[in-house]
């Protein structure tokens, strides 16, 4: 497909993470809405707090905190990301197109995280939500422990599409101390896997709406046939209280 | 040589350690600046406070000889030593270890080399034990001998055919100063540290080694009173003012003279939680329960990855609920592990493989000839 716009290219082949982030930061303040990075190898903390509606394209393996406290941009990873991405982020979206590690959406407040396959520990733990700013991770893979662990607002799906041990597309301490926001997993979960004060509930026609569109866009980002996400039917996790631990500390 | 991604800005940063091993699991000799390029990809995981190297199937001339690696923090220490050595074990040949000037090292200590045997006539307190564990272990007393009595002097590492090259700075600088290109291994363990509650000095950089055990970690163990005490019991003194040490001597306490498979060792240190020994089928609750009653005082507590190799392998391991980040790739007969991807893709582009282990699954390879 040919492309109606100028792509801005950086070579960040043996280039520390500042004077990398340096030029991103400066191609975006001159209005550049289209970058794309090579040979990105473990560079930390790329684009984080970049306002505006830049597209960044990632070849090459980003390093920790990709996108941390980013409010607007759209980056796309066509490999694989590391450790804490998206974290504290405002507002935008991450695509990426292979795994990605642990503590994903630490404290996330607005914006989507897309990943194609697994995650790792600790995803979403203590994600935010306030009025419209509602965000959103989809996992196409299986996640491991903590996920959703202390989750206050937001939207978190995780799909595991390989079937791969289906009864532990999570691990343990699934939303342990969740207190707002709203967890989907496909397929079916292992009672014990679940932390204390969450429910499980049967979708209702409104969430069938939502994870309808949500799961449509992931997988047009990520060229999955949406058809085959449906196959399974998916379960819903909620607080069961706002305050889980409020009868702990004050008697 | 070519500094690592770090060094225009060099300066002090939040960071976390850093670790990185390599094998090859044909036995095949891998240069010493492959491992380097790996563990400089994450400089930031340092802050120049310690950096270090573990090199296996460097020293194939004296590979049936114990190759002690002693830093002398002076050299006034030099001759006490070697009169302690000359009396204590059979020495075969002993050389200075290369090093280069490194502008940013300042005051580094002297390092000897010395490939040693014990003496025929093995020590009489040793008798009592079995002829298997008797070299080793008279190889440990005079590991410990020299770190607890001899003031200045501490053995860096006692294996066979393996040596480790630890000090302060960044890694890159370490290895620059000990000229590590030259050498060539069959696995490789490297770390940066970021030291938080031990001081930053020669001897508490990793690996920590024992025999031909090594260890880097990045995390700190917690339960480092419970098993220091524990190793003491055992005649283990901890000398060098760093949690790590407890993993290398535990290691050697339950795998080599208690004889626990590597896997059992793995959950001793990281022994599953009850909640899961609960769903457990019967023989393998009774085998988990009897190692958290027998091995209570082996759990390490607390974050940690950790790297261990040994002459015929390495092993990953993190914490029971993964509070550091452990990765692994593979390619061909190399395996790569790492607490980073990049620093994997740095050395193995495309790995036909990469795979995160869970918390507490350890990561076991093994050299294809145990011989």
């Amino acid at each position: 497909m040919a492309k109606d716009f100028i792509i801005m290219k950086i070579n960040a082949a043996g280039c520390h993470y500042r004077t990398l982030n340096q030029q991103i930061k400066d191609a975006v303040k001159k209005g550049e809405k289209h970058i794309e990075l090579l040979n990105v190898n473990g560079q930390r903390y790329i684009a984080d707090g970049v306002s505006g509606d830049t597209e960044i394209i990632i070849n090459g393996v980003p390093g920790n905190d990709l996108g941390a406290f980013m409010s607007g941009p759209t980056i796309i990873v066509n490999s694989f990301a590391q450790d804490s991405v998206a974290n504290t982020m405002n507002d935008g979206k991450i695509v990426i197109k292979g795994h990605a590690g642990d503590v994903l959406g630490y404290g996330m407040r607005g914006g989507k995280l897309f990943v194609k396959e697994d995650v790792g520990y600790r995803v979403g733990i203590h994600m935010k939500e306030y009025e419209d700013k509602i965000p959103l991770i989809i996992a196409g893979g299986r996640a491991g422990d903590f996920f959703g662990e202390y989750m206050a607002g937001g939207i978190l799906i995780l799909l595991n599409l390989n079937d791969e041990k289906p009864e532990r597309a999570t691990g343990s301490y699934l939303a342990t101390g969740m207190h707002g926001g709203v967890i989907y997993i496909r397929g079916d979960i292992d009672k014990d896997q679940i932390g204390e004060g969450v429910g499980v509930v049967e979708l209702k026609e409104a969430d069938n709406t939502v994870l309808n569109n949500l799961i449509k866009e992931f997988c047009k980002d990520l060229d999955i046939d949406s058809k085959f996400v449906f196959k399974k039917p998916f379960k819903k996790l909620i607080p069961v209280s706002k305050r889980p631990y409020g009868k702990l500390y004050a008697y | 040589m070519k500094p690592g991604i770090l060094s225009p800005y060099c300066e002090k940063d939040i960071s976390a350690c850093g670790l990185t091993g390599l094998i090859s699991k044909k036995g095949r000799k891998i240069k010493g600046d492959i491992i380097i390029r790996s563990i400089s990809c994450m400089d930031e995981r340092g802050n120049g406070l310690g950096g270090g190297f573990a090199a296996y199937g460097i020293y194939p001339d004296y590979k049936n000889h114990y190759a002690l690696h002693i830093m002398y923090s002076d050299k006034k220490s030099l001759p006490a030593t070697e009169e302690y050595l000359r009396e204590t074990v059979k020495i075969e040949h002993q050389e200075v270890i290369p090093t280069r000037r490194v502008y940013t090292i300042t005051n580094p200590p002297y390092f000897m080399r010395y490939f040693v045997n014990p003496p025929e006539e093995i020590h009489e307190h040793l008798a009592h034990e079995s002829a298997e564990l008797r070299e080793d272990n008279y190889i440990v007393n005079t590991v410990m001998h020299i770190n607890s009595e001899i003031p200045g002097a501490f053995v860096v590492s006692s294996g066979k055919n393996m040596g480790a090259f630890k000090g302060v700075g960044f890694a890159y600088e370490i290895a620059d100063f000990f000229k590590l290109e030259d050498y060539e291994g069959y696995i490789w363990t490297a770390h940066n540290r970021f030291p938080t509650n031990t001081p930053g000095w020669w001897g508490g950089a990793h690996p920590f080694t024992l025999l031909d055990w090594s260890i880097v970690h990045n995390g700190e163990i917690s339960s480092y009173g419970i098993n220091k005490r524990y190793l003491e019991m055992f005649g283990y003194k901890c000398t060098l003012l760093t949690d790590t040490e407890v993993v290398t001597y535990m290691l050697d306490l339950l795998i080599r003279r208690h004889k626990l498979p590597l896997r059992l060792a793995c959950s001793a240190l990281a022994s599953p939680f009850w909640k899961d020994i609960k769903k457990m089928d019967d023989e393998e609750k009774k085998l988990m329960t009897a190692v958290r009653m027998v091995y209570g005082s082996a759990l390490l507590n607390g974050p940690f990855a950790i790297l261990f190799a040994h002459s015929k392998g390495l092993v990953g391991l993190s914490d029971r609920v993964k509070l550091r980040p452990l990765v692994a790739g593979e390619k061909d007969d190399m395996v790569y592990m790492a607490s980073e991807e990049s620093a994997i893709t740095e050395i193995c582009p495309n790995p036909d493989r990469v795979y995160r282990p869970d918390a507490g699954e350890p990561l076991i390879v093994e050299l294809e000839n145990q011989n």
